[in-house]
């Protein structure tokens, strides 16, 4: 048992979950991302920071394999992305929520587990972990816009993937929704799994183990908020962003 | 693909339906109230609604289940369920099969309510067997499926795909031999109406509705209208990209 922890925190330390060399996208001819090359360490949270139109979810996508126009070599979770054998062990959750507003919450939690093949008992188990459990029974669309965000947050999970890929989970929810969400970002960490947070709130850096900062397609910063605020002299993420952005604009 | 995946699909589809009362309604009934209103509009010619029955029989499913799916499909393009889903591991044949399975489910119900209005009440003359007149009505709605499951790629609004109706399905029914018999039509059109799947819909159920027999003629439409299904399915699922701009 003790071995077993001990194995897996050094796993932890030396295994990434995703590798990127070199990355291009290009979007109906025109490159969005610029040559990114960083890698996201396996059981950590990982925070994609950077203003709106920056590349986040393009990023993002190109991670979960769903993004046409990717060069370069991006290796997720030991394989190349978009690998089939990925499908199972990616949870992926969209900025608006992709979920059916016709059907109730469980109802549409009982479709996606019978798609992921989860066992019986795994959709109460995703309801509580988002705090939904009082609203499986009403349709989405009767639901506050927060709470949508959450059933997509919870369709993720029922597969219990090893790499969590999240756009915007917390955008537009109130502070103690947004408090508790990141409690439920650590505690998965802390089971092992690896999570990859984007966010154009610059304060949530401060809940990411990693930082990686993404300004026009370019990658300014792949550090921890420490390391970001000694480099650049600052004392907080929004001021490293505008001093890395004014030293680092593109030719 | 699967079969579990494939059900599941399938039975989410019809929860989905299932919770929208009105368009259930309007598929089951809208269909009795028209081919009641035709039989008394032609109440002094019972030979009109003898010879148009049938073909309207072909063509409520077909068209009822292409407006439905392509709406259906598009939401589901645009509300970034399909993207999740193909990032999921549920393979396209799954998504595509399970539409076709709701869609041809409701099409049974729809087509037994239809008929038995029909040979019933509105004494439509069916000298074919009740059960070809089942079957190939199934097969019209999955052709109306299969179809609006495929253009639904090219339409990026709700109100685009609903033009599709004027644009793809009044053509084919001005061309089916429905309104005016084929034989009489210019050369041109005639070789038009060939080409098009409603054609070979409404020719068979017009030959199950006149004759017992099964013929050549009625096992080729049946046959092309498999293809056309199983065509445009083919081609549906190549505008299923899992990776996409």
């Amino acid at each position: 048992m003790t071995a077993e922890l001990i194995g897996r925190r050094t796993q932890r330390v030396t295994t990434s979950a995703v590798e990127a060399c070199d990355l291009h996208v290009d979007r109906r001819g025109k490159q969005v991302l610029h040559g990114l090359t960083f890698t996201v360490p396996a059981g950590r949270i990982t925070g994609l920071l950077g203003p709106s139109g920056g590349g986040k979810s393009t990023l993002l996508r190109s991670v979960v394999g769903v993004q046409a126009g990717v060069r370069g070599a991006l290796s997720v979770l030991g394989r190349p992305a978009g690998d089939a054998d990925l499908r199972r062990r990616i949870g992926y959750v969209t900025q608006s929520p992709a979920v059916y507003t016709d059907l109730t919450v469980r109802r549409n939690l009982q479709y996606f587990a019978e798609v992921v093949d989860a066992p019986a008992g795994r959709v109460d188990e995703v309801l509580a972990d988002v705090d939904l459990a009082c609203a499986a029974d009403a349709r989405v669309d009767r639901l506050s816009g927060g709470q949508s965000a959450r059933v997509s947050l919870a369709t993720a999970l029922l597969a219990e993937p090893e790499l969590l890929v999240l756009d915007e989970p917390t955008v537009g929810l109130d502070p103690v929704l947004r408090r508790d969400l990141w409690r439920l970002f650590r505690r998965l960490a802390d089971r092992g799994r690896t999570l990859v947070v984007s966010s154009h709130v610059m304060d949530e850096a401060s809940r990411c183990d990693r930082l990686l900062l993404l300004r026009d397609g370019h990658l300014v910063a792949d550090d921890t908020l420490d390391g970001v605020l000694a480099r650049t002299g600052t004392c907080d993420v929004e001021q490293a962003f505008l001093a890395l952005a004014s030293a680092s604009v593109p030719a | 693909m699967s079969a579990r995946l494939t059900l599941a699909t399938a039975r989410r589809v019809l929860a989905q339906l299932r919770n929208d009362h009105r368009s259930v309604a309007l598929m089951l009934v809208a269909p009795l109230v028209l081919l009641t209103l035709l039989r008394y509009v032609y109440d002094d010619a019972p030979q009109v609604f003898d010879r148009v029955g049938g073909p309207l029989l072909a063509l409520f499913p077909f068209v009822t289940m292409f407006l439905v799916t392509s709406v259906a499909m598009l939401r589901e393009r645009s509300s970034g369920t399909l993207e999740r889903l193909l990032a999921m591991p549920l393979g396209k044949g799954d998504l595509l099969g399970g539409y076709a399975l709701a869609f041809g489910g409701v099409a049974v119900v729809q087509t037994l309510l239809a008929s038995a209005l029909c040979l019933g009440p509105l004494g439509l003359d069916v000298t074919g067997a009740p059960g070809l007149v089942v079957l190939l009505a199934v097969l019209d709605a999955l052709l109306g499926t299969a179809l609006g499951l495929l253009l639904s790629a090219f339409a990026r609004t709700e109100f685009q795909a609903v033009q599709f109706l004027p644009a793809v399905i009044l053509p084919q029914l001005l061309l089916c031999g429905l309104l005016a018999p084929r034989e009489a039509m210019a050369a041109p059109l005639r070789w038009l109406s060939d080409v098009l799947p409603l054609t070979y819909a409404v020719d068979g159920m017009q030959r199950v509705v006149a004759s017992a027999d099964v013929t050549g003629r009625l096992v080729t439409d049946l046959l092309v209208v498999l293809g056309c299904v199983g065509g445009f399915l083919a081609l549906g699922a190549v505008t299923l990209q899992r990776r996409s701009e």
